[in-house]
């Protein structure tokens, strides 16, 4: 008698219920999915689109003609590649310095004992809650008074003395990484006569590559990204990508004047979306080849502690 | 020397630049914007001169300037908002990433996606060229009955319809970090729960969501953070704007982002009080 029931109970489980709950899930997972790729999917389809498709209400999402115009104004605009070179300057630069100071500090912090060392971690966390904004001015005040504005300088020196974007973050994921590691290591290293900096870059690096890479890749996307502070310190002279297309509006106007009353270069969507795929388009190729890097470093670096 | 003594100033030296960076690059512009905040800044051959002036400039941001006060407080609002939605929003993600799928790479790279090309200008973009707007949410028979209660209660609601993709996008790391917080909760106490004759609903509350608690807390302000520096936001716009007005150049800036932080810091402290961890001292 109770085995008739489990029996049933068993099949229950296996025929529907579990059927179900996965379809679900993969129903509601695929919904998300839809409204994230959604802004990208419009972005790319009116980016094609010609000024006819774009005031055609009955064209959706598949333009009658592909046309590449959009483009190639856009990329004008945009100052590409001169743009896209800033960028990656600007952004390889700072990552390299954050990534090496950060494991450094860390290192610093996690190893050795010294007065004070609660206060200052506790400092650090700290610095995470302040917002860009409260020491944007006085920054810029800062950097001009030193004449270091429209110089790599500004966003490099802060990086490298552990002031970059998210600096507190990468310390403690460095931090978590460390003491996991076991100190036996460094004390074998120790007697054998290295000295502390020797243990850093021969046992310590080679040990915490996945947190160097997940360092190096945030870093790197965080000061891609970043307009606030760069607008303020770098946008007058080395323009990056997001930057250009922040003035995009602006800067067509300029290039392509509408004064002869002639609606050829009016701004359109197309243009402007064309302009904003541009943009991330090469951050969105590098993901696509680092994605496991990407998806999987924050798990393998243990970022949450213990 | 002694050996202590010597390993203490070791690790000084591997402190020592973030040391340096942050009084040069934090603590110092720090403070003095607060400084400046109370002064009237003149620019003369010698540099800059400044004369004390009080709180005026901070009732000024909310007596005579036009814009700045609406600015504030929808920011203030879109955060407060925006917080509990992100956080709800990445849980449930994470809860159902963390399952055996047989498409779990593929969805964890989709979702993560928005981080890497989440920038202030392309999301403007997006916003002005409606490509944020998913579907005319006026369509659906939900937003309308939402419409037809009282504007205190429907508010959230619409807010959340109207800004569903943004707030999607803004979970890619909260849903990175609830993952690595749900595959540390081992397997064992989930299938004591099961024998103890538990189904999945009174796991999620029993199990899940205690050992989870500390997560919420970072992710919490995670986003607020993260939130309240998006350079797209119209306080930050304001400070930008007002850097170099004439008659008042950096203070005001100064004042306008000072009045921001302290209600970034009231918010964040109001979700530190909520999801803190409280010392059971029961036995």
């Amino acid at each position: 008698m109770k085995n008739k029931e489990r029996r049933f109970r068993i099949s229950y489980y296996k025929t529907f219920k579990e059927p179900a709950t996965k379809t679900i899930i993969y129903v509601v997972l695929i919904g998300i999915g839809y409204a994230y790729l959604y802004p990208l999917l419009y972005m790319i389809t009116s980016s094609f689109m010609s000024v006819e498709d774009l005031v055609n209400p009955t064209v959706v999402w598949v333009p009658s003609k592909l046309t590449l115009d959009n483009f190639i104004r856009a990329w004008k605009v945009l100052e590409m590649p001169k743009s896209l070179w800033n960028s990656v300057y600007t952004s390889v630069i700072p990552a390299l310095a954050q990534s090496l100071i950060t494991a450094l500090i860390a290192y610093g912090l996690s190893r050795f004992e010294f007065p004070l060392k609660r206060f200052w971690i506790v400092l650090m966390l700290a610095t995470f809650l302040i917002p860009t904004q409260v020491t944007l001015v006085t920054k810029y005040v800062l950097f001009s008074t030193l004449r270091l504005t429209d110089t790599i300088y500004a966003t490099f020196l802060p990086a490298i003395l552990g002031q970059g974007i998210r600096s507190a973050i990468f310390i403690l994921l460095y931090l978590n990484f460390f003491n996991m590691l076991p100190k036996a290591f460094d004390e074998a290293a120790e007697i054998d006569g290295a000295n502390t900096f020797q243990v850093f870059y021969k046992i310590m690096i080679p040990l915490s590559l996945p947190a160097i890479v997940t360092t190096f890749i945030f870093s790197l996307v965080w000061y891609w990204n970043e307009t606030l502070l760069s607008g303020l310190l770098l946008g007058n002279k080395i323009k990056t990508l997001p930057l250009e297309l922040r003035d995009f509006v602006a800067r067509y106007a300029v290039m392509f004047p509408t004064a002869d009353g002639s609606a050829a270069n009016r701004i359109n969507e197309g243009i402007r979306m064309a302009a904003t795929m541009i943009t991330i388009l090469p951050l969105l190729i590098t993901y696509l080849f680092l994605q496991r890097q990407f998806v999987e470093s924050l798990e393998r670096t243990g970022i949450t502690g213990e | 020397m002694k050996r202590t003594t010597r390993k203490a100033l070791s690790g000084y030296m591997y402190v020592l630049p973030w040391i340096i960076g942050f009084g040069v690059f934090t603590a110092f512009p720090f403070f003095y914007s607060l400084y400046l905040s109370f002064f009237n800044v003149n620019f003369t051959v010698h540099g800059i001169e400044a004369t004390f002036v009080g709180w005026k400039y901070y009732i000024y941001a909310f007596r005579t300037d036009p814009a700045f006060p609406l600015n504030f407080w929808n920011t203030l609002l879109n955060i407060v908002l925006s917080t509990p939605l992100i956080i709800i929003f990445s849980l449930i993600v994470a809860i159902l990433l963390n399952r055996k799928l047989t498409a779990r790479t593929f969805f964890r790279l989709l979702y993560f996606l928005p981080v890497v090309i989440v920038s202030g200008p392309v999301v403007a973009e997006l916003v002005a060229n409606n490509a944020a707007s998913i579907v005319d949410p006026r369509r659906y028979f939900i937003y309308r009955f939402f419409q037809m209660i009282p504007n205190t209660i429907s508010y959230p609601f619409l807010y959340m319809f109207n800004n569903l993709v943004l707030i999607l996008w803004f979970s890619g790391v909260q849903i990175i970090f609830f993952l690595a917080g749900l595959q540390k909760i081992s397997s064992s106490i989930y299938e004591a729960a099961q024998i103890d004759g538990a189904n999945d609903w009174i796991m999620f509350w029993k199990i899940t969501l205690p050992l989870i608690k500390p997560f919420v807390l970072v992710n919490t302000i995670y986003t607020i953070v993260d939130l309240a520096s998006f350079a797209n936001n119209p306080v930050n716009t304001s400070i930008t704007q007002h850097m170099f007005d004439i008659d008042k150049p950096y203070s005001y800036s100064a004042a306008l982002s000072w009045i921001y932080f302290t209600a970034i810091m009231v918010i964040l402290g109001i979700a530190y009080l909520l999801f803190r961890e409280r010392r059971k001292n029961r036995i």
